[in-house]
């Protein structure tokens, strides 16, 4: 599915790495199977022949491991971004999270990321390969004789089904276009709950909250979760990382992380990617969004560095928390 | 069910007396409420005490297990728990449950040896349970030779039971050193580790150490250079101690955890451990 | 061997309920399977495992372990220990029904952990053969085999019928209580259905994993791998493994302050976080990498070495399916065991 190859990532890289425009490249790692890839810092050519892949499968936001591994490589780090991680780049630069001359980005087309568990649901357990041509992935599994053909566009990630942005709103050298914001219909679903009853919309997130094993994968790898230290880790702050003392907790949790993400969440999806128990988190910040551009007007996180956004800054427009509440008023 | 013991479910022990040792250390008596021991031990085990909704740790039993009256802890504040502690009246309860860990081997291998306790700081407080053991049954025992050094004369941990009693004993040998020179203070003034290498020990003997973690390495570096083998010198470590019965999996170093398999470890015994303690 | 339709499978439970809670996994809303309490209606899931293992019914991921009421200086400890009921869990897999030993090796032993104990002591176990294996499965590693699952009662389900087996007591006890449901019947189909399973094990991907790198006495020999840093170097400290995996048993223990008493309890805890060993004055594993790595030791070199050369992991590739950024236990295998080879 994608349009942009392993061959050519790997050429651009190998370029900036030899001229030395950078000394390390963060990429994606080679795994067991053709699906389940790990952010790697490949620091020379040959490490990159040996174990770079670039598949239907690197949805991973590289953005937020800049804050670690800009530090941590001697000269620039090369990282490949696609368009939706270049918004958390912006917004992390915006946070000083890292130091941008530190980073030689490269903006990469992005034709849509798959879901593995789409295609297991599909395919079932088993999966041997998972090929891609075209719009077509093929995968073999070890019960089926033949191999499945599938349309890559059956089993693209939620996110990417509503993918909001195309354009890549930083980068120091791009392989492909700039792109364009695109329309979405990413708010609907939060439309949905949102004309729900107040019980209704309880049981929805009653029964996706209750999954929850409080493994803090959603806010370990969340690119606007970027505190030194979280409260949530904090032994005397009584809430921290452990699984919840009751029913109640597991929702504070969530409840708080995205108050604290919000005007920041740039919409990047990745607390639901990486949910274990595929909790549609992203929803909570949707909302937020969502909110945010009907009370303020449009406003996207991380479209462009250094952007105040709506809820640290101040204008005599502004609407009055009594016009929140009537508009709840008013929707209920 | 309830008729079943279950390690993690503590008893209740009272606060019977509060000795105020350094600034920052308090030695702490405690009893049940009926006025008994809660358990019997050896030198070198530790007990958890806790505070209902301030928390758990683990201590060393710093009074011998010779005292069949009470247990003592001498505890320096410098967490939640301590801090706690720091604040109570006698009279208050609190909960205990133990003993956890092996304790040092007084019976066998101590036996019919010379002796020489090496403590730093609060390091004196493990030490203090297994010198007094000693002192009990004086006889089984060789000479017995004690330093301890603390930043201050002030920060000597049961001064008054070291010169009173301990130094007055035949065969023992106290030795006390402090960090910097201070005004009413006509000893020895310098590190432990230094001060153990001037006294240059027979290396015929069993050594324990006992104190900040700095301090056990440049010590027993010392005791090394005299001439001392690994396998005679002994030491306790201290970790993250949630359940004390090696399950909880915080204390996990190597293959050992050292609320069961610890806190008393030979130095030789602690090479084969990761560098992780 | 017994058998019955599948047709009857629902009276069953509904038979087993009668007496005892009964738990087996069942579809969620969001495709994966889960353990829940049977009810009129509940369906058995066919996915092959649930994304929590079944350790949460001896080693709950939070539970009570003892109250406290305080008045002035007085303290009063409340033991809320409670005779438990017979309970079954259904359906579990042969990796699963392993890890429940090695939970045993920790929580049984000398203190006996009473918690733990009494749990164990009122669960009665119907395993199930794996007929479709996933490729993340590498229980055959850990010479566990997914034709032949322990437990109380063994069970092969085919298209129409499922088959049991009693291996306790308990077990017999069980298929006695559903007899009326059950037929006598020859284990044909479930030998034919023992060899297909072993022919898909021979096809797995993971089928040649080598242990051989690992066990008691390796500390040495593998502390100090240059691999550890960079099979590490994206790991998020998140707690995903440890809690998706059935034989991760570090807890921690916590009080939690109502206003009028003071409940201690225990929930699961992560060597993987931060504060894991955070004392007062100091922490021994400052970086992910000693964090990552004493999981990883512990499984394969730590546990073993304590308890006669068994791994401390059963191969159900819980980890490998839910690592955000899927690093695991395998890939730590093959590189640090030095062994690339398929």
């Amino acid at each position: 599915m994608q349009k942009i190859t392993r061959e050519q990532l790997i050429e651009k890289a190998s370029a900036l790495l030899s001229n030395s425009t950078v000394s390390c490249v963060l990429g994606w790692g080679m795994g067991e199977f053709d699906y389940d890839v790990t952010p790697t810092t490949f620091n020379s050519v040959e490490e990159l022949e040996k174990g770079f892949v670039f598949s239907d499968f690197c949805g991973a936001n590289f953005s937020k491991y800049l804050v670690k591994k800009a530090a941590a490589c001697e000269g620039k780090i090369l990282v490949f971004l696609k368009p939706c991680d270049t918004y958390s780049f912006n917004q992390l630069l915006t946070e000083h999270r890292f130091d941008r001359e530190k980073v030689y980005v490269v903006g990469i087309p992005c034709e849509g990321m798959a879901d593995i568990n789409k295609v297991k649901a599909i395919c079932g357990e088993g999966i041997l390969s998972i090929g891609s041509k075209g719009d077509k992935m093929t995968v073999t599994t070890l019960y089926d004789d033949e191999p499945v053909s599938i349309d890559a566009k059956e089993v693209l990630a939620e996110r990417c089904l509503n993918c909001k942005s195309k354009k890549h709103v930083a980068f120091d050298e791009l392989l492909g276009d700039e792109g364009d914001v695109i329309e979405s219909n990413r708010f609907d679903e939060v439309a949905r709950l949102e004309a729900m009853t107040p019980d209704e919309r309880f049981a929805f997130w009653q029964n996706e909250l209750s999954r929850c094993i409080r493994c803090n994968a959603c806010r370990d790898a969340c690119p606007a979760c970027t505190c030194e230290k979280c409260v949530f880790d904090n032994p005397n702050s009584g809430v921290e990382n452990k699984s919840p003392a009751n029913s109640f907790e597991e929702k504070l949790f969530h409840i708080i992380r995205a108050y604290h993400v919000a005007g920041r969440c740039t919409d990047c999806g990745e607390c639901s990617r990486v949910c274990p128990q595929n909790i549609p988190l992203h929803l909570l910040n949707r909302k937020f969004i969502k909110d945010i551009n009907e009370f303020y007007g449009e406003y996207q996180a991380g479209a462009e560095e250094g952007q105040r956004a709506p809820l640290v800054d101040y204008t005599t427009e502004d609407l009055e928390p009594g016009e929140v509440f009537d508009r709840r008023d008013s929707d209920a | 069910m309830n008729n079943v013991n279950d390690t993690l479910i503590p008893k209740v022990g009272v606060i019977t007396d509060v000795r105020i040792d350094t600034p920052d250390i308090k030695t702490f008596r405690v009893v049940t409420p009926d006025g008994k021991k809660a358990f019997d031990h050896m030198p070198g085990q530790c007990a958890m005490l806790s505070i209902p909704g301030v928390g758990e740790a683990m201590f060393s039993i710093t009074s011998s297990p010779t005292n069949e009256e009470y247990m003592e802890f001498s505890i320096k504040k410098c967490g939640c728990v301590t801090d706690w502690l720091h604040n109570a009246e006698v009279g208050q309860q609190i909960t205990i449950r133990g003993p956890y860990g092996k304790p040092f081997p007084v019976d066998d291998v101590f036996a019919g040896k010379d002796l020489l306790f090496i403590a730093g700081g609060v390091g004196l407080a493990p030490l203090r349970s297994v010198i007094n053991y000693c002192r009990h049954y004086r006889d089984r025992y060789g000479k017995i030779d004690i330093v301890y050094g603390s930043r201050s004369k002030d920060d000597l941990l049961d001064y008054q039971e070291i010169i009173n009693e301990w130094s007055t004993d035949s065969g023992v040998n106290v030795h006390l050193t402090i960090d910097n020179p201070q005004e009413g203070w006509d000893g020895h003034v310098g590190f432990v580790p230094t001060y153990v290498k001037e006294l240059g020990f027979d290396t015929n003997k069993v050594a324990v150490l006992c104190g900040p973690p700095i301090m056990i390495k440049f010590t027993l570096d010392g005791l090394c250079e005299i001439g001392f083998d690994k396998t005679n010198v002994y030491t306790t470590l201290e970790l993250r101690m949630k359940c004390g019965v090696g399950k909880c999996g915080r204390c996990n170093v190597g293959a050992k955890y050292v609320c069961k398999d610890g806190p008393v470890f030979r130095c030789d015994e602690l090479e084969e451990l990761p560098d992780e303690y | 061997m017994r058998k019955c339709s599948l047709d009857k499978l629902n009276l069953i439970f509904a038979e087993i309920a009668k007496d005892a809670a009964l738990y087996l996994p069942a579809d969620q809303t969001d495709g994966s399977a889960a353990y829940k309490k049977w009810e009129e209606g509940t369906a058995l899931s066919d996915a092959l495992n649930t994304v929590r293992s079944p350790k949460d019914f001896f080693f709950p991921q939070t539970e009570d372990l003892m109250k406290f009421k305080t008045q002035g200086k007085n303290i009063d400890i409340i033991d809320i220990r409670t005779a438990l009921e017979d309970f079954v869990i259904f359906g579990v897999r042969a990796c699963d029904v392993k890890s429940f030993d090695i939970l045993d090796r920790v929580f049984l032993t000398e203190p006996v952990d009473s918690f733990y104990a009494s749990r164990r002591s009122h669960g009665i176990i119907v395993s199930m053969a794996c007929t479709r294996p996933s490729e993340t499965c590498f229980c055959k590693t850990f010479s566990i085999d997914p034709a032949n699952p322990a437990g109380d009662v063994s069970a092969w389900k085919s298209e129409t019928e499922i088959f049991f087996e009693a291996n306790t007591q308990k077990g017999e006890d069980f298929l006695n209580k559903i007899s009326s449901l059950t037929e006598e019947c020859d284990d044909t189909l479930v030998a034919t259905q023992k060899e297909a399973i072993n022919k898909i094990m021979d096809k797995l991907p993971l089928k040649n994993l080598d242990t051989s790198a690992f066990g008691g006495g390796k500390t040495n020999e593998l502390f100090d791998s240059p691999a550890w840093a960079e099979l590490s170097q994206s790991c998020l400290g998140c707690g995903t493994c440890t809690f998706v995996c059935p034989t991760c048993q570090c807890y921690d223990i916590k009080d939690f302050n109502t206003g009028n008493e003071v409940i201690r309890f225990r929930c699961w805890d992560s060597c993987m976080y931060s504060d894991f060993t955070k004392m007062a004055h100091g922490n021994n594993r400052l970086t992910q990498k000693e964090r990552f790595r004493q999981r990883f030791m512990h499984k394969l070199v730590y546990y073993p070495e304590n308890n006669d050369g068994l791994f401390s992991c059963v191969g159900c590739g819980r980890c490998l399916a839910k690592c955000p950024i899927s690093m695991n236990i395998v890939k730590v295998m093959k590189k640090i065991g030095g062994n690339k080879s398929e």
